[in-house]
């Protein structure tokens, strides 16, 4: 741990590491929990998992106030988590049952919350750029303060419409801030084999955007950066850019080979700098918390990873009736709305 | 040598304008590029500059002018000294375009579109267009452009609901790239009249975002050809959201514009998209024809809580109809409207294929031919049933749009058609389409692209097997 910058800043009280390690280890027992069910048959189609990256959206979220947005690619399992949607719901829409968020009729990578502010869940890459500017957009437009944190990753860092959007979102001020999850690797192809220029972050200067790099492993370092980035919106200044750097352990998918990096240079990312082991240490050094304490967290964590198992396997399937529903709305749905 | 300076056509659709103000005098010396008047088109006033340089001799159009046709000499130019009384006299007579240069009554090049030859015993009259309105009886109507329909459509929604607003290219301070937007910019300001950068892609996802946190958005594309580079987004993220959501989302937005060909632009500006969105669950797809059809459809259209896609014409903006005097007028979605009612043949169309059908019609009425014709108004939701009624009436089809052949409306409302009345049908429905190629630029191909009167009188009458 001597490698990383020391982050112990005493800006957090030791209730709320403890909260950052808890949500963390849900996203990542979760996730491991996705695969397995993947494994035996009862997720189908795509599927890809957040873990390595859990400290982006944990320490995001720790930065976020009420009411405000997010969206985000199909990499959506650990956001939708960290914001506070229900595990049960998340599951059972991978397995595609009635119980799921989108009555399984959205899967893995299109799921959504407007009690949470969850937008989605977009399974074209870089489409929930302008989106999630977009959304920015309406809460100028209604005054209302909130600001909206849009994901992406660095493969859709390259899409023309994000810079068509770093565009316009500056141009007129968007709270809007342009998160990018550089796990260093679209699908197979690294940064460095798609753009010469890989500070990805920097690209936000060409339409005056403010930014920074933050190391994504570090969740006190990514919740430091996003209260920076939340504050410069939440006063009008219009868009920020936080390229958080980061690393999925697992393949792009579940299907994924992963033969364009090596086995070791995963082991050393998941030996060196865990993000969920960075946060242990800090609790168990700093003696905010036991060994004890922690597992009494473990335990609570798969307890609760069990149960949205155990949900998302008895929950029925959606009756045959469901094909024919949600095709076009009669009046607008209700929940979050102006 | 005095030569006649010809009212220019200032856009690719205008055909007449008005010589709103000269700014030089009989007498001035001009000389190429000098400011010679200001021309207003239907989109916009535009200077007129000399080509070449001389003095201006007669003006023969006086300022204020309205409806001076393309072509129609306004001045004479000569040389220095030159007497140009004379020039001015010949010009006089000869102010009309000749037919070929006006394209309107060009010689058929095809046997096939030869006009119909007049039959040797005459034709039985048939009963004369019948309109079913839309609205009350004894509603006063005032002549109104499909221009001024669509604008007052839109400005009436944004009085009624303060989430609406209207974003796009040279909406606001330019005032609408065909006008359309004429005056929104003054009436609800900069926050809900909007000019987007060029970067459709962008703006139509901001849009679809911006329903999603609870907006109104409007949506315009200069035409639908520049919404190819959104279309992902009217698709994957407008239309399929709500389904994906398990219903929780929808999208209550309007991409509208200008769609299909419109007048010499080539093969890049010149795509009909009725068939690629009308393809689309979750999609609501309008093509209006008529004036009080493009108010009504589209107030429908920006308070429905799903997207839709609202198909407009250049060509058809500039043309009027009698528009109600209402307070709220809207017309319900998936409703054809029976133009004219007939016994013979069931003509079927949208858009401004109605101006061939309707054409169409009242010539095979002094042919003795009866032709029903529908307007479907919307193609998603499609009034199948007004169809299937019509042509179990008439027992046969021709359907008639502008878009390309394979996969047409048309093809669709065929297959419809034969699943459905089979047995009442006479005669194979044929299909009036464009025809099979990228929109050429010469005139006389441009004009056989398309589809027309002639060839829509041709199927009815192998339908009919006159």
């Amino acid at each position: 741990m001597a490698a990383r910058r020391a982050t112990a800043k005493p800006n957090v009280s030791a209730d709320e590491l403890k909260a950052y390690y808890r949500d963390m280890l849900l996203i990542r027992r979760f996730e491991e929990k996705a695969g397995q069910l993947y494994g035996m048959g009862l997720i189908g189609g795509f599927c890809h998992l957040y873990i390595g990256q859990e400290a982006v959206v944990v320490g995001l979220e720790a930065a976020a106030e009420e009411g405000d947005k997010r969206v985000t690619s199909y990499r959506d399992h650990g956001h939708m988590l960290a914001c506070g949607m229900d595990p049960k719901g998340v599951m059972a829409e991978l397995t595609g049952r009635e119980g799921g968020y989108s009555k399984g009729k959205g899967g893995s990578m299109h799921m959504f919350s407007r009690e949470k502010h969850f937008y989605g869940g977009h399974g074209i890459v870089g489409a929930q750029v302008p989106i999630g500017a977009g959304l920015a957009f309406a809460d100028k437009y209604l005054d209302n303060k909130r600001v909206t944190f849009v994901y992406f990753g660095d493969g859709a860092a390259n899409q023309g419409q994000v810079a068509e959007t770093y565009n316009m979102a500056e141009l007129w001020d968007l709270p809007a801030i342009f998160v990018i999850e550089n796990n260093q690797y679209a699908m197979g192809t690294s940064t460095k084999r798609a753009s010469k220029s890989t500070n990805l972050w920097e690209r936000g200067a060409a339409y005056g955007i403010p930014g920074e790099s933050v190391d994504g492993m570090d969740v006190l370092a990514v919740k430091a950066a996003g209260e920076k980035a939340v504050a410069h919106c939440r006063s009008g200044k219009g868009p920020y850019i936080l390229e958080v750097m980061t690393y999925r352990y697992r393949g792009h998918s579940m299907s994924d080979p992963a033969k364009y990096r090596t086995r070791e240079e995963v082991q050393e990312m998941r030996e060196k700098r865990d993000a969920i082991e960075h946060v242990r240490q800090l609790l168990l050094t700093g003696k905010h918390a036991s060994e004890d304490d922690l597992k009494e967290i473990d335990k609570e964590i798969k307890e609760i990873v069990n149960e949205a198992a155990e949900f998302s396997k008895e929950s029925p399937e959606p009756a045959l009736e469901e094909l024919w529903t949600d095709i076009y709305a009669s009046e607008l749905p209700q929940g979050e709305a102006v | 040598m005095a030569t006649e300076i010809l009212m220019p056509a200032l856009s690719p659709t205008m055909e007449e304008g008005t010589l709103a103000k000269w700014l030089v005098k009989e007498g001035d010396t001009v000389s190429s590029g000098d400011i010679l008047a200001e021309i207003e088109t239907d989109k916009a006033t535009m200077e007129f500059e000399a080509v070449d340089e001389g003095v201006i001799g007669k003006i023969l159009v006086a300022e204020g002018t309205e409806g001076v046709k393309v072509n129609t000499p306004i001045a004479i130019i000569g040389e220095e000294g030159e007497d140009m009384s004379a020039a001015a006299a010949s010009s006089s007579g000869g102010s009309e375009p000749k037919a070929e240069e006006s394209g309107e009554e060009a010689p058929a090049p095809s046997g096939a579109d030869a006009p119909p030859t007049t039959p040797a015993t005459p034709p039985k009259p048939v009963e004369a267009r019948k309109v079913e309105p839309d609205w009350p009886e004894g509603t006063e109507v005032k002549s109104t452009t499909v221009r001024e329909a669509l604008r007052d459509a839109m400005a009436e929604e944004m009085e009624r609901d303060p989430g609406v607003f209207v974003m796009g290219e040279e909406v606001a301070e330019y005032q609408g790239a065909y006008k359309i937007t004429q005056g929104l910019l003054d009436q609800f300001g900069a926050k809900r009249v909007i000019d987007t950068p060029i970067t459709e892609h962008g703006f139509a996802g901001i849009g679809v975002g911006a329903a999603f946190g609870g907006l109104r958005p409007i949506v315009e594309f200069m035409t639908f050809n520049f919404a190819m580079q959104a279309i992902d987004h009217i698709i994957n993220s407008a239309a399929k959201t709500l389904y994906m959501s398990g219903g929780q989302m929808g999208c209550p937005i309007v991409f509208r514009g200008p769609n299909g060909a419109a007048a010499r632009v080539g093969a890049q500006h010149s795509q009909d998209y009725a068939a690629w969105y009308s393809q689309i669950p979750g999609l609501y797809v309008v093509q209006p024809y008529s004036a009080s059809d493009a108010k009504g459809l589209l107030k429908t259209a920006i308070r429905d809580p799903n997207p839709v896609v609202f198909l407009e014409n250049e060509i058809l903006y500039g043309r009027s109809f009698d528009v109600p005097v209402m307070d709220d007028f809207t017309v319900p979605f998936g409703k054809a409207r029976i133009w004219r009612e007939g016994t013979d043949v069931t003509i079927v169309s949208f858009g401004i294929g109605m101006t061939y059908a309707l054409e169409a019609a009242d010539k095979l009425a002094e042919d003795g031919i009866s032709a029903e014709v529908i307007d479907l108004r919307t193609l998603r939701p499609l009034d199948y049933d007004t169809v299937i009624a019509s042509v179990q009436k008439t027992n046969r089809c021709v359907t008639v749009e502008e878009g390309f052949p394979v996969c047409s409306i048309g093809n669709h409302l065929s297959a419809y058609i034969m699943q459905n009345a089979f047995d009442w049908l006479d005669a194979p429905v044929i299909n009036c389409t464009g025809k099979d190629v990228p929109m050429p630029y010469a005139a006389n191909l441009e004009k056989h692209a398309l589809t027309s009167t002639a060839e829509v009188i041709e199927a009815v009458k192998q339908v009919t097997y006159r």
